[in-house]
């Protein structure tokens, strides 16, 4: 499934937080969007889901295989999320319900898209917690999000995003409130599943280094608009605009005191 | 949730043991005392004024030899309609202001959130008593009262509650998996704001019942052929300095009534949040390290 961003501009109380961002995300392709805090990333997202804050404008076209999303009637982007479009968030701690066992939360986009029974969706949701390496899912489906750690949370996130095998995935830092450790473990998950249901990929995040593992391409943000692009490796290696050389510091600085 | 494991962690607690218990008692009472009361509570005999507690009464007789015990029994029934009719009212109006007052158009809600806090700034006796001055005491007035008093309380509460949980990130991962605002609504943000729901509910239930005392010891509340704490402890108070022994019957009720509610919201609240409850079914993290023996702190 292809993402074609173009010139997407988003207006918050008269401030451009994202200013004419045009991105491709060919189908079956991991694409990058990486920038520092503030430069528009998560916006981007929301604008794709057409979940952006009360008073935000957007201008431009966002097009899913050709269909336009920009000012698609809330109906049909309803259908869309969750279902074609599925979405993990950053931090795992605050986007579970803490009130509802997560095996619930993993079978909600099962549930509200196609009529299952309850019964169904919680086998679908054990189906989907082994696939992510949930320990027991048996059982775990039945814990609350507090009873679970940080990187199990991250994994019920993931699988979450994926139960509908959605065409495009969107992920919004989904590795940055997790450990290092961790990270690599819930990397690696990403790249395996994203992978083996040749899914298309939009990886947010203002870290190089894990993007260099996940994806091939990427466009560099700064203050909504892309001031570079092109694979990853050369933007690692060979970064020409400011910004992208100090978001490669930035990586070094980290991995060398990780490491 | 589970409904077994919820009615567990509720008896589990001694405040919940205590408010289910003798709310049982009651409610049981409140159901018995239609059909049958061990003396008529308004049958006056002088020659059997203020006997002291025997078997025949278990709290003895009053000025005019009525059965303290059959009339405390009998008022169970005024107690609980006028504590759940409460309840009702201020649960529509107070989750009706609420969801006006934060998830309507920005105009409706401010509007809504003006009107809220004009009301709340009137104290529900009050209201009471005016509503009792205007149209005469009854169980209703009380019943409306207390409804408006403690359903814009609630509505102030669960108002801001919902604008909380509506900026949440896991509603806007639910709105992200597809959901709509009405299923948002149910599924995600009233499981979230019912405990404190559930503590002002039973807290406008406690008030009620200490209301409805209130305004007929008054003289605004119950009628006077209906069997009321209040009413009961208005009539005995007249005789404190003789007979105080037997004032403590209806104050007692009234004491242990209202006390039951607060505690029972309170185990409700604390029982249905999984994050509060304090035992823990076993978590299955394999990468959490085995306890070293002898460092447990």
């Amino acid at each position: 499934m292809s993402l074609v961003i173009d010139d997407l501009t988003v207006t918050i109380a008269g401030r451009r937080v994202v200013d004419g961002l045009s991105l491709e995300v060919p189908d079956g392709a991991r694409v990058g969007l990486i920038g520092e805090s503030g430069s528009g990333k998560s916006m981007t997202t929301l604008a794709v889901l057409g979940l952006l804050p009360d008073g935000a404008q957007a201008t431009g076209s966002i097009r899913l295989d050709g269909h336009e999303l920009l000012g698609a009637p809330e109906r049909e982007l309803a259908d869309l999320r969750g279902r074609v479009v599925g979405t993990v968030f950053q931090d795992p701690r605050t986007a579970l319900d803490p009130v509802v066992p997560v095996g619930r939360q993993i079978a909600e986009p099962v549930r509200l898209h196609a009529r299952v029974s309850r019964r169904d969706a919680r086998v679908r949701a054990v189906a989907a917690a082994a696939e992510v390496g949930l320990p027991d899912p048996e059982t775990i489906v039945d814990l609350y999000p507090h009873q679970l750690s940080g990187g199990q949370r991250q994994r019920v996130g993931i699988a979450m995003a994926l139960i509908n095998r959605p065409g495009l995935v969107l992920a919004d830092e989904p590795t940055t409130a997790l450990d290092v450790t961790t990270q690599a473990e819930v990397l690696a998950l990403f790249q395996r599943l994203v992978d083996e249901q040749r899914t298309s990929l939009l990886f947010v995040t203002h870290d190089l280094a894990v993007l260099a593992r996940i994806a091939d391409h990427a466009a560099v943000l700064a203050h909504g608009r892309v001031v570079e692009r092109g694979p990853v490796e050369q933007l690692l290696h060979r970064p020409e605009h400011a910004v992208t050389r100090g978001l490669v510091e930035a990586t070094r600085a980290t991995t060398w005191r990780a490491s | 949730m589970r409904r077994g494991s919820f009615a567990r962690e509720l008896l589990r607690r001694p405040q919940g043991a205590f408010g289910v218990g003798w709310l049982a008692l009651v409610v049981v009472a409140a159901v018995v005392s239609r059909f049958w009361i061990p003396l008529d509570p308004f049958d006056t005999d002088p020659y059997s004024a203020w006997l002291t507690p025997s078997l025949a009464h278990p709290f003895g007789t009053d000025s005019v030899g009525r059965d303290i015990f059959s009339y405390v029994f009998a008022a169970t029934g005024t107690t609980v309609v006028v504590a759940v009719a409460s309840g009702v009212v201020a649960t529509v109006v107070g989750v009706g202001l609420a969801a006006l007052g934060s998830l309507t158009a920005r105009w409706v809600r401010e509007s809504v959130a003006v009107l809220i806090d004009v009301l709340v700034a009137f104290p529900t006796l009050l209201i009471a008593m005016a509503l009792a001055a205007a149209f005469g005491g009854s169980l209703t007035v009380v019943v409306v009262a207390v409804g408006i008093g403690y359903g814009v309380t609630i509505a102030r509460v669960s108002r801001s509650e919902i604008r909380q949980v509506a900026r949440t990130d896991y509603v806007l991962a639910a709105r992200a998996d597809g959901l709509g605002t009405a299923s948002v609504l149910r599924r995600h943000v009233l499981p979230n704001i019912a405990p404190v729901f559930v503590v002002q509910l039973s807290l406008s239930m406690a008030t009620s019942v200490l209301a409805e005392a209130g305004l007929s010891f008054l003289g605004y509340g119950a009628p006077a052929d209906t069997a009321s704490w209040g009413r009961l402890l208005s009539d005995l108070q007249k005789f404190i300095g003789v007979h105080p022994g037997s004032v403590v019957w209806p104050g007692l009720a009234i004491t242990l009534t209202v006390l039951a509610l607060n505690l029972l919201g309170d185990a409700v609240r604390d029982a249905s949040d999984p994050r509060l409850r304090t035992t823990r079914r076993p978590t299955t993290d394999t990468h959490r390290l085995p306890t070293t023996p002898g460092v447990v702190s």
